[in-house]
């Protein structure tokens, strides 16, 4: 019998999934659009402009102009990157803090488990928007003390989670049978037990991401975030001023690209959940 | 139980010196010299020595660590840089207008939503299931930067039915004010709220007692109430009450956009002037309300739920 069996069942049901499947096409799709952007194929002149300022939009301009006859689809596109980012960035400073810091507590107990335990108590304890604001404002704004803002907040959840399944995990019996065989605790743990709880990492990350792009886009509106370039955060706060004149395609674009791509990732983390969690099945 | 409450209550003792640690080590440890930016460009090097002096920050790291630690317990914190104000009372003043948001939006909407789930959970798996489970996931997926732009700019501006911005605080007259707000923090909340709800409520409904009261003959809604509900409910107010302490926090973005002078509003403020004994007072005074909330919580939690073992 093969080990990934849960891994081949849970991508059998996805595929049955249709509206998960257009999910996970639209993530794929902004996942190409930031790529192609950060490298410069696409809206590598967004700070051109392209037209008359405030220009509605048209069949030229999709999205419109903004006040400098800046296109305001390009600056979306721009904004994608920006966002898309700052997932990937938490993501990567949360997975390993909160796997390994998780399973070291679930699996040792005990002093080991004590610590860690007071150090996500201690991080969940600081409400969310004010450690992302204070860590923003201190490394001095712009995008890295974003990336390292949601990175020291997104972690605290998975590690909960990890810790609580790897504590579940560690008295079954294929563990035991696996120090019967000689492994060791980093064998165990690392060979046997993480497989089996990594489904919680894919379902927690999918849930952090979008928190990760909310709150760029707020940090950003609150001129916390990244500077002297578009996100969809500083979009809105322009709209802020505009939607009085009348100008709201810089606020509808904005709202449109991020409502699309967090719409993708609820409908995708509730599929991927439904997937994976083996509590589920055949219900 | 009571061994398990004073347990608790000491476990705050370590996380409330660990919150501490946090603040400290972000607003004095890491965050440099103030004084340059507080005093300008202009500033000579005996103006610098005496601010810091002034301010407190020539003492040791370690006295440094225990102002926080004791400002957690004191409520104590200092001057702000900004106003110059005692912080405590600018929080006493600012605690009122953000209350007044705060409470009516988080009561009603907490109501509204568990009558949305309860209706949805009755219906399950129909029609109007189907869509109130779509509306919630699509309203979740807007920011609420887009909520609160549209609905100022729609119900106050375009329509005239509510005040753009601003606050009064005698008591009928600050409906006007805090009325369209406390309808977007709803519209915000209700997704979310009615997520989590209807799935605390759909674990139970197929739980054996559920049969077995259905088998007894008992109507289907004596049974949602009756005994769906009541189960229902430990989570459900673990979940409400843990909630609680953003209220003091209040709504960051509404109070800034509908200029309400609340605590949130101050703390943008704080944010925006680099006013760091404001911001260390805001995370200082809510994180010991999450603590404390999220205590409450537990202990009824465990009251509530005699399977709940105390160990």
């Amino acid at each position: 019998m093969k080990t990934n069996t849960l891994w081949k069942d849970a991508f059998k049901r996805l595929s049955n999934d249709k509206l998960a499947l257009v999910a996970l096409v639209i993530v794929c799709f902004y996942f190409l659009i930031a790529i192609l952007s950060s490298l410069g194929f696409v809206a590598s002149g967004w700070s051109q402009e392209v037209g008359a300022s405030n220009l509605a939009p048209s069949m030229n301009h999709f999205f419109g102009t903004d006040i400098f006859g800046r296109s305001v689809l390009l600056k979306v596109i721009r904004g994608t990157q920006i966002a898309m980012s700052v997932g990937v960035a938490a993501s990567i400073i949360a997975i390993p803090i909160g796997v390994i810091l998780g399973a070291l507590a679930g699996y040792f107990g005990g002093w080991v488990d004590d610590i860690i335990t007071w150090f996500y108590t201690t991080f969940s304890s600081v409400p969310n928007i004010m450690l992302l604001i204070s860590i923003t404002l201190i490394l001095g704004k712009g995008i890295f003390a974003v990336y390292i803002a949601l990175g020291a907040t997104s972690w605290v959840t998975l590690c909960r989670l990890i810790r609580g399944e790897v504590m579940k995990h560690k008295e079954r019996e294929y563990v035991q049978a696996a120090g019967a065989i000689g492994g060791g605790h980093l064998r165990k743990l690392f060979r046997h037990i993480l497989p089996n709880v990594s489904h919680i990492i894919i379902i927690n990350t999918s849930m952090q991401f979008q928190i990760a792009i909310k709150s760029e886009v707020i940090l950003s509106y609150l001129g916390l975030g990244v500077q002297g370039e578009p996100s969809w955060g500083t979009m809105i706060d322009d709209a802020k001023l505009e939607l009085v004149r009348g100008v709201w395609w810089q606020l509808a674009g904005a709202t449109l690209a991020m409502f699309l791509i967090l719409l993708a990732f609820n409908i995708l983390g509730d599929a991927l959940r439904d997937a994976l969690d083996p509590k589920l099945k055949g219900k | 139980m009571t061994k398990y409450i004073i347990r608790r209550l000491l476990y705050m003792i370590p996380v409330l010196l660990g919150v501490s640690l946090i603040i400290f080590v972000l607003f004095n440890v890491v965050s440099g010299d103030p004084t340059a930016v507080l005093l300008g460009k202009n500033a000579t090097v005996r103006q610098m020595a005496d601010l810091r002096e002034q301010l407190g920050l020539n003492k040791s790291l370690l006295s440094q660590y225990f102002d926080v630690v004791k400002s957690a317990f004191t409520f104590d914190f200092g001057y702000s840089w900004a106003t110059k104000q005692e912080i405590s009372h600018m929080i006493w003043q600012g605690a009122y207008p953000s209350l007044c948001l705060s409470v009516p939006a988080f009561v009603i909407s907490t109501i509204l939503s568990l009558l949305i789930s309860l209706m949805v959970a009755y219906y399950r798996g129909k029609g109007i299931d189907l869509f109130v489970r779509i509306i919630c996931i699509a309203g979740m997926s807007i920011s609420a930067l887009a909520y609160i732009l549209f609905f100022q700019w729609f119900f106050a501006y375009k329509l005239g039915w509510f005040e753009i911005s601003g606050f009064e605080p005698e008591f009928p007259a600050f409906i006007s004010y805090v009325a369209l707000p406390a309808v977007i923090w709803i519209v915000l909340s209700i997704g979310p709220d009615v997520r989590f709800f209807r799935t605390v409520i759909l674990d139970e409904i197929y739980q054996d007692y559920v049969r077995t009261a259905r088998a007894k003959g008992i109507s289907e809604m004596t049974i949602l109430f009756r005994h769906v509900l009541r189960n229902a409910l430990i989570p459900i107010i673990t979940y409400v009450v843990i909630q609680i302490p953003s209220l003091i926090l209040g709504a960051l973005l509404l109070e800034n956009f509908f200029s309400i002078p609340g605590l949130g509003g101050m703390t943008l403020n704080a944010l925006n002037s680099s006013d760091f004994p404001v911001m260390k007072a805001m995370a200082v005074m809510s994180s010991v309300g999450y603590i404390l909330f999220g205590l409450l919580a537990d202990i009824l939690y465990t009251a509530a739920d005699p399977r709940i073992k105390f160990k």
